[in-house]
């Protein structure tokens, strides 16, 4: 009864999601019928594509901020790290010839074990230190710093041991499905349906489970929840098991979609999830699925009739716009937390 | 001298005036991850004066100094309504921005970067650094600085006490954002040349990890801040990317073992500059 209560009062997200998503689809179509209007139909699906990158690493970005509080840096790091691993996994093998070039898809969960395994390791050495307050307005920037130095760390020994140049994996998967006017690339389709679906699971993790109503207590006070018995110690790794994994995700469907690696692809990426994040509002799941499908079509349709740097100026600008005018969000919206503004 | 040195001396000198810059607004509480956006204006505020009116280096510096300043005051409205989380981004986003224009403005060279027309030596930038220390030290010793510190400890409280928050955050954003210019105009001219790629992102992060390693609670902190971020580098000549790996571990063992910097006001009071006031407290 309680878990279809909000479908009652006709607001559950999931819902709404369908209905935006069916209208955008019919918008679409009759846009790409409309004389002339094919090519921009085109750089809608495709900025709808890049988008749904951007929402997975997004919604790593928003849930670390919504629970704890922290801006984690490394998380295009690990975005890279599944990349550049995955090649390197696809290209040598296991380190130490243990093995020849293994398969792809081993390659690239390989890729996303070790974003995992990083990501755990940042928590071990920053956010488990956080508990050393000194009380002065700038201690929220602690951990923030922390996941700086691991920056550094983790995209220089990539370029020490992979190396500095742009690299392409074994495996592009081309596959275009011809609809009127319109090409759709399939493996993109999928992986956008999959990141979509992923988050989906993620947001009912953490409005339906045990695991999720211990991580939204801890998002509106650490200190509370300890006192009602969650282990704040135990339940903070699972944010960062996540955000790996999200990571991880996104990376490797970027590796298959558009086979690039660097061990600098994860700036580009991150930068535009970031964007995306707080134009969807920090702490919101679903503001960062719109924020990040936002954010791709701007890009693509900013680049179409504008040219590369101005579509940079026109998305930071409406992110500063944002952050000043509605530090909320666009949306508004439910977050994980109350957004500790 | 050698020009190796030289050259680091140079640039030692360039980092300790925007360690300051950021500085100056940390000391009041305020992070500003926009560092290089500032930069950017005093570099290119330079570059234009000195290439298109022929002013000398003698005008330009402190022009672009005084044109970054009043972009800082003007920013600083907006940017202040935000805090924490929220204001790091917001910041973040202006130094995009600024970049996101030059490249677009073929009149400033886009990403062809421009070339500044006359040069300032090494001596001129250590003195600058020399007058910034200077100028800071005495300017957390002044009411200002003590109302910025009071808002770095504990805002609430001091506003109870009736310290003007937003006209002290506003007044300091804009003096560091100033600060941040000067340290671009003489980048500018004694570099002899600007691009917008050098104004990156990470130029912002690594400004910040000196004033945040050095400390922000003295003027101390990012004199030894910006000096341990730009000799240890160089001293940790261990090839390549590795003296990276070795910082990034530098700056997380840091945080775990002394968040508040390397300079505090305890260690400071513990070698003996501030013997006697410690004794007054008690």
């Amino acid at each position: 009864m309680s878990a279809s209560a909000p479908l009652v009062r006709g607001a559950h997200p999931l819902a709404i999601s369908a209905g935006v998503a069916l209208a955008a689809i019919c918008c679409i179509a009759l846009l790409a019928m409309l004389p002339g209007g094919a090519t921009l139909a085109q750089q809608i699906v495709s900025g709808l594509m890049l988008g749904g990158i951007y929402v997975t690493v997004a919604v790593a970005f928003t849930l670390t901020i919504g629970v704890l509080n922290f801006l984690n840096f490394t998380i295009p790091t690990m975005f890279m790290l599944t990349g550049m691993v995955a090649w390197g996994l696809a290209r040598w093998g296991l380190p130490f010839g243990l093995s020849g070039g293994l398969h792809w898809a081993l390659a690239l969960l390989g890729g996303i074990i070790v974003s995992i395994a990083a990501s755990l390791v940042v928590e071990r050495f920053t956010f488990r230190y956080l508990k050393t307050r000194h009380g002065d307005a700038t201690e929220h920037a602690i951990p923030l710093v922390s996941s700086l130095g691991f920056l550094l760390i983790f995209e220089h020994l990539v370029l020490i041991v992979l190396g500095s140049e742009a690299q392409s994996f074994p495996v592009r998967f081309r596959l275009d499905w011809h609809l009127g006017p319109l090409v759709l690339g399939l493996p993109q389709l999928a992986s956008l349906l999959l990141s979509l679906g992923i988050v989906f699971w993620l947001s009912w993790l953490l409005t339906s489970t045990r695991t999720g109503r211990a991580l939204r207590s801890i998002a509106e006070s650490p200190d509370t929840a300890t006192l009602l018995g969650v282990e704040v110690t135990r339940i903070v790794p699972i944010v960062f098991l996540l955000s790996g994994l999200l990571c991880g995700v996104a990376g490797a469907l970027f590796v298959v979609n558009y086979s690039d690696v660097s061990p600098f692809m994860g700036e580009h990426v991150g930068t535009k999830a970031i964007a995306a994040m707080v134009l969807g509002g920090l702490g919101s799941i679903w503001g960062a699925i719109a924020g990040g499908l936002l954010v791709g079509l701007m890009e693509t349709l900013g680049i179409h009739f504008f040219g590369g740097d101005a579509a940079q100026v026109v998305v930071w600008s409406a992110l500063l716009a944002a952050i000043v005018l509605r530090p909320q969000g666009l949306f508004g919206g439910t977050r994980i937390g109350k957004g500790k503004l | 001298m050698s020009g190796y040195w030289a050259g680091i001396l140079a640039i030692l000198a360039i980092n300790i005036i925007f360690a300051y810059g950021i500085f100056v607004t940390a000391a009041a509480g305020q992070l500003n991850l926009g560092g290089a956006g500032f930069m950017a204006i005093g570099a290119y505020a330079a570059a234009v004066l000195g290439e298109q009116l022929g002013w000398s280096p003698a005008l330009t510096v402190p022009a672009a100094t005084l044109v970054t300043a009043l972009v800082g005051f003007a920013i600083a409205f907006p940017v202040l309504r935000t805090r924490g989380v929220y204001m790091v981004l917001a910041t973040f986003a202006f130094a995009h921005v600024v970049t996101g224009v030059i490249l677009t403005q073929p009149a400033l060279g886009g990403a062809m970067g421009l070339v500044v027309p006359d040069y300032v030596d090494l001596p001129v930038l250590i003195g600058a650094a020399i007058a910034t220390t200077l100028l800071v030290f005495w300017l957390m010793a002044t009411r200002l600085g003590l109302a910025m510190r009071a808002l770095h400890d504990d805002e609430l409280v001091s506003t109870l006490m009736g310290v003007p928050a937003r006209a002290v955050q506003v007044a300091s954003f804009a003096i560091g954002a100033g600060l941040a210019g000067l340290a671009g105009g003489l980048y500018a001219h004694h570099f002899s040349f600007v691009e917008a790629q050098y104004f990156s992102a990470l130029l912002s992060i690594y400004v910040l990890l000196f004033v945040l390693i050095g400390g922000t609670q003295t003027a101390w902190g990012p004199l030894v801040g910006a000096t341990f971020f730009t000799v240890v580098p160089e001293l940790l000549r261990i090839g390549g990317s590795w003296r990276y790996v070795v910082f990034g571990a530098i700056i997380v063992a840091m945080m775990m073992f002394r968040p508040e910097g390397i300079v505090t006001r305890t260690l400071l009071a513990r070698i003996g500059f501030r013997r006697r006031r410690v004794a007054d407290a008690r």
